[in-house]
């Protein structure tokens, strides 16, 4: 206890979300990423050729040239020949020029290939959040799984567009050079290549020590998104609490340790190239050292060995380049398995291979002795049973805490029960598909989301071909029209996530108009009034009663008022259900409810 | 240019830095400028000359060159790195500087997706540009001079003739970063609006999928990032409609040189060797010219970045001290407040506060009740001067809260949002959030003053339970309960309760008000209610109807008077009273 105390006070806010993945480098990560490419595999093929020639005409030039000086401006013996020279350079021109029209076809196309890939991800990534279940998002801050979407999707956005063309053409480059150079001269060909077995045993050695660095940054990135998310989010807080400072404070420990473990990564990076380019200095001492001997002996001519030596800066070029690709290629495996860790998760409320469509609801909804708990051990509801007949109003009395929220989210099933079951109109929750299960449930919760965007879009949301005339009614029914109406642009009004544009109770009012214009079959109102004042709530509980005639409706409530005039009362405590009845009957059964009720009382009697 | 004008602050203190790596570099580019003269001298004297004694000691020095310029890459790329992580530390400590301090207005109209977007990718293009970037542009010029004038000093008119085309490069390079600049500003625009969404799409997941929205959902995704993929492609076009052309406006001069150096050689006006030492040369121009597109692709990038992050930093702070705002010391702080016609209205909004005046004498109760959106919270937030009034003044203690520094006026207050949010951090941190150093008795008592103690003791891990962003695991009145306590461990002046037991039942309020009858002795209290119950100890009620205020008295007085405060009473009331009167 003592210890935790300690490091509770150091850690001003806890973001327990990544860790850095220990796994060894994972060619299944770059095989899975490779498969996203194959639906271009037609479009390839061109972009591949045009890449060819560009490769071929980097190995022609150099060639080009030697023999232009050996043959046509003939140092030895002085007799050149100027028309065979225009005709070299005609033959490097044409070859140019024609790369002209090759290299703007090639980046199109690779542009055109790499963002549509880039774009297929992301989209796949979305999408499968979307089908995760609330579980998933309990347990993640909101900015950690923003940036999987974003950064980490955008850290491949180099590695498909360029990246996979750059390497070809930089492995192709290589080989033809390999083979061009022990062609033109075997001999000094291999002298020169006995340098690449070291080059690439340093690249090897370091490329390890480089991922673990990145994964590391990856992780600081996230813990630090994670905290602005939430400091944006928490702004008012802050202010009213008059914690800048202190938070400016803890953020620079934070940016710090974020700061150190860029210097690594990077300088980890950075000492890459200047490590193969002195390995690629061998190179050149051989190349003047056992060259000049060559030429020395006749072997070879000044323009060869021209030719060699625009080679071997050639050669380094694609090798230096693949390592940075490497390196690249690093950064873009600790997003990849990040992005795939998501990917792989199953959602924890997961539908049957062939769902039942619901047909329309009816209503009737037993909960057969369930057991649930939302962390292991923490038990929110104990053996819950209860029935409910097509039509009823139910109302979910009880402290804080006492699993009449859980009710709602079983309902829903957001969450599957960890024992019992959970039927509608007789089937099991578990066999229906989410989504026929779902447009029919319409839930208001105490804690609202207005999206970015129009009123009239949020309302909307509910139903979304509803017409405007629609939008309206559902408004008017929760008395949410006069104030609609009474803002700037009405309906069209911009109102924002945080915004003060609307003060909590509209907000809830515009999700209450939202659940009803999705007529749904059964409505939930999980304390969706708190926030209203008790005139427009009286208003709105009387629409209500004509608009939701014959439907099955839960409430959850503190305020009395809003809970006394339904079917069946259900009074709850710690998981488990106390009493059930009507307002009446409960009050006559003397127990907690008429406790609660006479409490109420009493509390007026205080005053009076 | 302007842009890394603006961002000089955060680069400039970083600047020997920025003056080791620029150096590195130029020492890097210098030495490797020697490599074309060696090979000249080995094919012009060695070779030509036979002195092929000299080759070992030639090629050793070669080697030596090619270390000496690795070690001075390397370490431009060590100091560059650094620089521009600094500089993104240093920049993005101001921008969360800057918004800790940025008014509740602007949060108002902010997406956090945007925000969002702005701190990660567009300080990234930043950071890239500085760190590296803008060394490799100077570099750029570095070579081409170094190139260019050991070329005019071998031969000036084969330079002249070789370098004809660099102007037509130079042209197409500017006409191209006029071309891509909107397109970035766009791709900028595309990628935060993708963000947004995402962002809003995993805080309204609750709300998303309870109408099965998720289809909709991915729809809307779907449309920002084709449009951010369509931004990024049509990027790609306008790069390969001038690339190539800057390639072969440099690739002509190897044909130029070819043709006019081979002609120069074969009339003995320069050596073979030069030449050799011309075709080395050229590529020191080519080169980064050739990178010219990329070098201006990467700063117009960071250019439009750095544009949107400046935004953040020069953005206008609405609520900010005046120079001469005079300190309150805590204790000396009696808790007066004293509206005086304040008017106040939201932009694009009709009035939101009308003409409203309050006095509230130290350790009065004042209580407030009205419809949704009749301006109760706006009163409040007023007074903790989240925003400032457009007319009429507010006082405490006789002064004018403009003219009260905003830390000494906010730590006399302690204000329980309606929302209730707490931070990803133990209950104990939550709670104590407003008073770092308070002790855990402290924080113990304040718990259980809003009564929170039994259910977080409930709890395994009891106050280091961790709550998070969602405050998972804990009900909404129990969230509620925390906030409570968090206002109280403050031991304000003055207490806001801004309808902060919504979501708690009635008999923990009971048993929660008994608790602040106690606390809040000696402190001016406000509280917005909309249960009778929760207002009925007030000394002053007042209820507001869309900025108006249309009864104020104590709660005996209202009841006598006909209007919205004994309708609500009737609702919450009479029904049980006759029924309970029926029974006992």
């Amino acid at each position: 206890m003592s210890t935790e105390e300690k490091t509770q006070k150091s850690t001003r806010f806890v973001y327990q979300d990544d860790e850095v993945l220990l796994k060894p480098f994972d060619w299944s990560v770059l095989r899975r990423m490779g498969i996203y490419l194959i639906p271009f595999k037609n479009r390839m093929i061109p972009a591949i050729l045009l890449m060819l020639y560009g490769a071929a005409t980097k190995l022609a030039v150099p060639i080009l040239i030697g023999t232009a000086i050996d043959r046509v401006i003939d140092p030895d013996t002085g007799n050149g020949n100027l028309s065979f020279l225009t005709i070299f350079a005609g033959t490097i021109l044409g070859l140019y020029v024609i790369q002209l029209f090759t290299n703007r076809i090639r980046i199109r196309i690779t542009n055109v290939i790499g963002q549509q890939v880039i774009s297929n991800i992301r989209n796949d990534l979305f999408t499968h959040i979307q089908k995760l279940s609330f579980r998933f998002f309990d347990k993640r801050p909101a900015g950690s799984v923003l940036v999987r979407i974003t950064n980490d999707v955008n850290a491949l956005q180099d590695l498909f567009t360029n990246g996979v063309v750059n390497i070809l053409i930089d492995v192709v480059l290589l080989v033809g050079i390999v083979v061009v150079l022990l062609t033109l001269n075997f001999k000094l060909g291999l002298a020169i290549m006995l340098t690449v077995p070291l080059m690439f045993m340093i690249s090897t050695s370091l490329r390890k020590r480089i991922r673990r660095a990145w994964q590391e940054v990856r992780l600081r990135q996230s813990r630090i998104n994670s905290h602005l998310n939430e400091s944006i989010q928490g702004i008012k807080v802050t202010q009213a609490y008059t914690q800048e400072k202190e938070n400016i404070i803890f953020f620079d420990e934070m940016n710090t340790s974020n700061r150190r473990s860029w210097d690594i990564a990077s300088g980890l990076n950075q000492i890459f190239t200047p490590i193969l380019e002195i390995t690629g200095g061998i190179g050149y001492f051989i190349l003047f050292w056992y060259g000049a001997s060559l030429v020395q002996n006749g072997e070879i001519t000044i323009g060869l060995f021209v030719t060699f030596a625009t080679f071997i800066s050639q050669f380094w070029e694609p090798i230096n380049r693949l390592g940075q690709m490497y390196s690249q290629l690093l950064i873009a495996m600790a997003s990849s398995e990040r992005i795939f860790e998501f990917m792989d998760e199953r959602p924890s409320v997961a539908e049957k291979e062939q769902p039942l469509q619901l047909p329309t609801i009816r209503g009737d909804i037993k909960f057969n002795h369930i057991v649930f708990e939302y962390e292991q051990g923490r038990p929110a509801l104990k053996d819950v049973n209860l029935a409910v007949s097509a039509g009823q109003s139910i109302a979910l009395v009880g402290h804080t805490g006492s699993g009449k929220s859980t009710i709602i989210n079983l309902l829903c099933r957001f969450y599957d029960p960890v024992e019992g079951s959970c039927e509608i109109d007789g089937h099991d929750l578990r066999d229906v598909s989410i989504q026929s299960l779902r447009s029919q449930v319409g839930i208001v919760l105490q804690d609202t989301f207005i999206f970015s965007g129009s009123i009239r879009d949020n309302i909307r949301f509910g139903k979304l071909n509803a017409t405007n005339e629609e939008v309206e009614r559902a408004a008017r029914a929760v008395h949410a029209h006069d104030f609609i109406s009474r803002m700037a642009y009405g309906y069209d009004t911009q109102v924002e996530e945080r915004g003060n544009v609307l003060s909590m109770g509209q907000r809830q009012l515009i999700s209450f108009a939202r659940a009803l214009l999705a007529d749904p079959r059964i409505l939930i109102l999980d304390e969706a009034t708190a926030s209203i004042d008790t005139e427009t709530e009286v208003k709105i509980q009387s629409a209500l009663k004509v608009l939701l005639e014959g439907r099955t409706s839960f409430i959850i409530a503190h305020r009395l008022s809003t809970i006394r005039h339904a079917d069946q009362i259900v009074v709850m405590n710690h998981g488990k259900i106390m009493e059930q009845g009507t307002h009446q009957g409960l009050l006559e059964q003397k127990g907690i409810y008429h406790g609660l009720i006479e409490a109420q009382y009493r509390f007026l009697q205080d005053v009076v | 240019m302007d842009v890394l004008l603006q961002l000089r602050a955060y680069y400039w203190k970083e600047r020997w830095m920025l003056f080791t790596s620029i150096i590195c570099l130029i020492i890097s580019t210098a030495i490797g400028i020697v490599y074309p003269l060696l090979m000249r001298y080995l094919i012009d004297d060695i070779i030509k000359l036979k002195k092929y004694d000299e080759v070992l000691a030639l090629a050793l020095i070669v080697f030596g060159v090619i270390i000496v310029k690795a070690i001075f890459q390397g370490l431009h790329g060590l100091s560059g790195g650094r620089l521009g992580n600094r500089v993104a530390y240093n920049l993005r400590n101001a921008l969360y500087r800057k918004l800790q301090y940025l008014s509740f207005q602007y949060y108002d109209k902010a997406k956090t997706g945007d925000l969002m977007s702005r701190l990660t990718a567009d300080m990234d293009a930043v950071r890239q540009f500085i760190g590296f970037g803008f060394a490799q542009f100077l570099n750029l010029f570095l070579m081409v001079g170094f190139g260019a004038t050991i070329m005019f000093t071998i031969h000036w008119q084969l330079t002249l003739i070789t370098l004809v085309t660099m102007p037509l490069l130079v042209y197409t390079a500017i006409r191209f970063e006029s071309r891509i600049h909107p397109q970035f500003q766009m791709m900028r625009q595309a990628m935060s609006n993708l963000t947004t969404a995402v962002q809003e799409n995993i805080t309204g997941v609750r709300t998303i999928k309870s109408f099965a929205r998720e289809p909709f959902e991915v729809d809307k995704f779907t449309v920002r990032s084709d449009e951010y993929k369509n931004n990024q492609i049509g990027a790609a076009y306008i790069f390969s409609r001038y690339f190539p052309f800057m390639e072969i406006f440099s690739l002509l001069c190897v044909v130029s040189l070819l043709i006019v150096g081979g002609y120069l050689v074969i009339n003995g006006s320069i050596t073979i060797g030069d030449l050799v030492a011309f075709f080395s040369l050229i590529w020191f121009v080519i080169g980064p010219m050739w990178g010219v597109g990329f070098h201006i692709n990467q700063y117009t990038q960071s250019k439009a970045s750095g544009e949107r992050v400046l935004e953040i930093l020069n953005h206008y702070v609405h609520v900010k001290d005046r120079e001469d705002a005079i300190r309150l010391p805590k204790d000396q702080i009696s808790g007066h407040v004293q509206f005086d016609h304040v008017q106040f209205t939201y932009p694009d909004s009709p009035p939101t506060i009308i003409d409203f005046s309050l006095n509230a004498p130290s350790g009065a109760v004042i209580g407030i009740l009205g419809g949704t959106g009749s301006g109760k919270s706006t009163i409040i937030q007023l007074l903790l001067r989240a925003y400032n009034v457009k007319e009429g003044t507010i006082k405490l203690d006789g002064h004018d809260i403009r003219g009260i520094q905003l830390e000494s006026l906010r730590q006399a207050i302690g204000l329980v949002f309606q929302e209730t949010f707490l931070f990803s951090s133990s209950i104990r941190n939550n709670i104590s959030y407003g008073m770092m150093n308070a002790s855990i008795e402290e924080i113990i008592r304040a718990a259980k003053y809003a009564q929170a103690h039994d259910f977080i003791m409930e709890l395994p891990l009891g106050y280091d339970t961790i709550v998070g962003e969602r405050g998972m695991g804990l009900s909404g009145g129990q969230k509620q309960r925390i906030a409570i306590a968090r206002a109280l461990i403050k031991n304000p002046k003055i207490l806001i309760m801004d309808d902060s037991t919504s979501a708690v039942d009635m008999d923990t309020e009971h048993e929660i008000q008994l608790g602040l009858k106690e606390i809040m002795q000696g402190r001016t209290t406000f509280i917005i209610a909309h249960r009778i119950s929760s207002l009925k100890h007030a000394d002053e009620i007042i209820v507001l109807d869309n900025g108006k205020v249309i009864q104020r008295g104590n709660h005996q007085q209202l009841l006598e008077q006909d209007g919205l405060y004994r309708d609500t009473y009737d609702n919450q009331y009479t029904d049980q009273t006759r029924q309970l009167g029926v029974q006992s």
